[in-house]
């Protein structure tokens, strides 16, 4: 087994030094020139040039990516074009917010969709099952930034219980949780709908299954049968699982630019817009790393719960 | 030595030609009627957004800050206004246009690019399948709401790069589900008594592969439509995708999402649009599934 | 004129060790004989078969056919040898492609010679007549809604669209009912006599062996233990192998029931095989020498061979009384 481990964490790093040159390449490649756009108006065309050659601009492009490739080994992800504050430190501060979120989304989106995914499975046919099917496709039909912006006006224009935007910087813990209560439903509609589909279809499978079958007409206790399917469709559930909270981190973008949610995807927009390069590139290699860790902890996990799965 | 031809289950003489698959799966869905509903709330829509240019009233980007954020039920205004005064009927029609074209045209070249190289990757084996599906992999490290953001961060906004980004997030996953599914059906003996047979691989990709392998990836396929408008209406909604003036649905929730202080159910009709319509690919995509599943 | 299988050997690579699924083994074979091969799941018998039809290559070893060089035949030169040579698979499920009516299966590979279209489809109908099904009640329907037997005969009808010399069929039967078993069995036997094929029958089922063939090879873990006529291996069966093979097949006689079975516990790992000779970790009367080198294959009668250092001083008697 930790053959297999060795084996698939030796195969991460292709991954990552291809993805991190992917992340390269976008940002460069893009159309316009990069510092010009960031400086003042009036810069001189001297002062232009001398930022580039400050910032390594001027060198050619694969120099430019082993420079940063080299920096980015030890930590340094450059410093802000807008802030000149080190890179590192804001995608710090916005990661944790923003893996705070997708935790509490996570959370909520797992422990619901996997009580309806079984609840549907074990009343298939019946209404309970219909009921969930049906808010599972509703679950993942949904814009969920529509779904944030319907959650701000029930809950923040008309009824006035919760705030709508921002993470109440200094305001301490409960505001903290009064300003994430939105975005965190927001952000777990769609995971919702995913994993009671799966969860129901998963669990289906398994009890469909003849031998199944065969112990329900022996009698044998719906508590035992119920821990049976759940044993056996974990495999599958863990995968989704991680698919969703992947989904969640790097997906949050669009949910944290509704509620200006101090988070990744707040502070990649602004970059966008910005066009502040190195903070550009930190945040979508950082995400990126972090996803691929998070696949490769997943399958990890999958081999200790399907010994099966290690052995090819 | 007699042969029995008198066999277990006797068969009737073939009244013509018997169902093929596909004439099954196609008799399957018009006789479901979740897909029934689904499909026609689907034509309803595209027709609407095809024929936009003929059903709006009004010009879609002509508005006067006059009648701004008229309420639904206003008197020339069926569905109210913006915030800039233009009708929200004839914008929701020519939306439909914008978001429809921007999500199911990187869903179709996802498809048939996907599905080629993916088939090609999974038959042929060995350093090309190695070569193809890693660097698909490094893709898929991407989320691909993140990926999608990230190359329209990069490409800068409007419809052609959005087409390409999406089309960037797609391609890779339908490979997998291609190459997973040629691979599985390579296994299988036919296509070696094929091979038997003195085919090359040209035919058995034609006559053996193909009809076998695309029903997998056309079921995935329907099912990452939704998925694409509601990216393409996300990258519009963060300006990174389609640009103002023009009508769509994910950059009309942009613009009027500061009104929803005064006026609630107009900010939130676009939204709506994206919802119904996802719903409606989501359900067909179901019913396209259960369809073309294999059972007497 | 003589079909000419010489074929030293061909292993099986997995990345961290290699499988020796089928090693060291040679026979020819005759034309209108049956040369049955028998084993257990996993002596290498379905590699032997798609190695000798060319769909797996070998590592070593020389093919030929008719005189005709198998293994390095070009790719214009394989196509017109496989006319000559077909296999029938074993699962009757998975050989046939479910998107594709029975007729147009069995046409196919008329199709791929450049038959046009019309003929071909004539041709295959009327060798579904022969084997056994109406053209008109199973020529446009779908392997899903023939039987087991039913699909195995369109499997032997697709082999024989070609007109084949040889053919080699893989477990044919062992997918189907015992009744159904005998009618496809006694239907190849008919097909074999009216055009003069070759078959080479692989199976795990002695008693089908038994009715099938002339000569017959016993395959242990990708070797061939013994070799020999039919009716000389089975009345006497000199390899411990074979002879615990024979013990095995369970009798509807009840005096002659078993208490034990011969064999104990299952055939060691292709991957890792006990030196020397391979059967010798279940061997009964395995002597020290076995586990030196693999004993040869040598003779031990006029038309029967063994691998066996039990037989070493009765085969060289036979070799100096020749």
């Amino acid at each position: 087994m930790w053959a297999y481990a060795g084996r698939r964490l030796l195969l991460a790093i292709p991954t990552l030094l291809g993805a991190s040159i992917i992340v390269f390449a976008m940002v460069h490649l893009a159309p316009g020139d990069p510092i010009a756009a960031v400086m003042p108006a009036e810069s001189s065309q001297a002062e232009i040039e001398a930022t580039k050659r400050a910032y390594g601009f001027d060198k050619p492009l694969p120099v430019q990516y082993l420079v940063w490739l080299g920096h980015v080994v030890q930590g340094d992800l450059g410093r802000s074009i807008a802030t000149r504050r080190p890179v590192i430190l804001d995608v710090r501060d916005s990661l944790v917010n923003s893996l705070v979120l997708a935790l509490s989304s996570s959370a909520l989106s797992f422990v619901l969709g996997i009580a309806l995914g079984l609840l549907a499975a074990f009343r298939q046919g019946r209404a309970l099952d219909k009921i969930a099917s049906a808010v599972a496709i509703v679950g993942v039909s949904v814009p969920h930034y529509w779904a944030g912006i319907i959650l701000i006006i029930v809950f923040s224009v008309q009824l006035n219980w919760l705030p709508a935007m921002g993470a109440a910087d200094g305001g301490g813990p409960l505001e903290y949780l009064r300003h994430m209560a939105l975005p965190t439903v927001a952000l777990s509609l769609i995971p919702l709908g995913v994993i009671t589909r799966v969860v129901r279809s998963a669990a289906l499978d398994i009890l469909n299954q003849e031998f199944v079958l065969a112990l329900r007409a022996k009698g044998l206790a719906a508590r035992r049968v119920f821990t049976h399917v759940v044993k056996n469709s974990a495999p599958q559930i863990f995968t989704v699982l991680g698919l969703q909270f992947g989904f969640q981190l790097g997906g949050s973008v669009l949910v944290e630019a509704v509620f200006s949610w101090p988070g990744t995807g707040y502070l990649l927009n602004l970059a966008i817009f910005q066009r502040d390069i190195p903070v550009l590139q930190g945040v979508i290699l950082v995400l990126a790393t972090f996803f691929v860790l998070l696949n490769l902890a997943v399958d990890l996990l999958q081999t200790l719960v399907d010994p099966r799965i290690a052995r090819h | 030595m007699a042969i029995a031809t008198a066999l277990p289950h006797e068969l009737e003489p073939v009244a013509g030609a018997p169902m093929s698959y596909w004439r099954t799966v196609a008799w399957r869905l018009a006789h479901d009627r979740m897909t029934l509903v689904a499909g026609s709330a689907l034509a309803l829509i595209v027709l609407s957004a095809v024929l936009a240019p003929w059903l709006a009233p009004y010009d879609p980007n002509a508005g006067s800050i006059r009648l701004r954020l008229a309420p639904v039920g206003a008197p020339a205004h069926i569905l109210g206004t913006d915030e800039q005064g233009r009708d929200m009927l004839s914008r929701l029609l020519w939306g439909g246009r914008m978001t429809l074209v921007a999500a199911l045209t990187p869903v179709l070249i996802g498809f048939v690019l996907g599905t080629g190289l993916g088939v090609l990757a999974g038959y042929v084996g060995g350093l090309t399948n190695t070569l193809v599906m890693r660097t698909m992999d490094i893709f898929y490290a991407f989320p691909a709401v993140l990926l999608a953001i990230a190359i329209s961060g990069a490409l800068g906004p409007g419809l052609p790069n959005t087409l390409i980004s999406l089309s960037i997030v797609f391609v890779p996953r339908v490979v997998r589900v291609a190459e997973s599914a040629t691979v599985q059906v390579k296994g299988l003996e036919y296509i070696a008594a094929a091979r038997a047979s003195g085919a090359g691989v040209g035919a058995i990709m034609r006559h053996h592969l193909f009809a076998n392998v695309l029903g997998p990836i056309l079921v995935f396929a329907s099912t990452q439509v939704s998925l694409s408008i509601i990216l393409a209406a996300g990258l519009s909604f963060l300006g990174l995708g389609v640009t103002p003036p023009a009508a769509e649905w994910g950059l009309m929730l942009n613009t009027l999402r500061q009104s929803i202080y005064v006026n609630a159910v107009v900010p939130a009709l676009p939204g709506l649009a994206i919802f119904v319509t996802s719903m409606a690919f989501n359900l067909l995509s179901d019913g396209l599934r259960d369809a073309m599943e294999i059972r007497a | 004129m003589r079909k000419h299988f010489p074929l030293r050997g061909g292993v099986l690579q997995r990345a961290y060790g290699w499988v020796r699924a089928v090693d060291g083994v040679s026979f020819d074979v005759y034309p209108t004989e049956t040369l049955g091969i028998v084993g257990e799941s996993g002596c290498g018998k379905s590699t032997l078969a798609r190695l000798l039809l060319r769909l797996i290559e070998p590592d070593a070893g020389s093919l030929t056919f008719g005189g005709e060089d198998v293994r390095g035949a070009s790719r214009p030169r394989m196509k017109r040898l496989r006319r000559d040579m077909q296999l029938v698979f074993q699962d009757p499920y998975a050989s046939l492609n479910p998107r594709l009516t029975m007729e147009d299966a069995v046409a196919f590979s008329l199709l791929v010679h450049g038959t046009p279209r019309g003929e071909a489809r004539e041709l295959a109908r009327a060798l579904l007549g022969r084997v056994g099904l109406d053209p008109r009640l199973y020529g446009r329907r779908y392997s899903h809604e023939l039987s087991g037997g039913q699909r195995q005969r369109v499997n032997i009808a697709r082999a024989l669209v070609l007109d084949p010399k040889l053919l080699v069929l893989d477990e044919p039967v062992s997918a189907l009912d015992k009744s159904v078993q005998a009618q496809v069995l006694n239907l190849l036997q008919d097909l074999k006599v009216e055009r003069a094929l070759t078959y080479v029958f692989i199976s795990h089922d002695l008693n089908v062996i038994e009715y099938v063939s002339s000569r017959v090879l016993v395959m242990y873990l990708g070797e061939v233990v013994e070799a020999g006529t039919a009716d000389a291996l089975a009345q006497s069966p000199k390899h411990p192998y074979t002879q615990a093979l024979f013990a095995s097949a369970p009798s509807m006689d009840p005096d002659r029931r078993m208490d034990r079975p011969p064999l104990a516990g299952d055939p060691p790992n292709a991957i890792d095989p006990p030196s020397g000779c391979r059967f010798r970790t279940r061997c009964a009367f395995a002597m020290p020498r076995c586990g030196d080198a693999p004993p040869p294959l040598r003779p031990v009668g006029a038309t029967h061979e063994v691998a066996c250092y039990l037989y070493e001083a009765d085969a060289a008697e036979v070799a100096r009384r020749r």
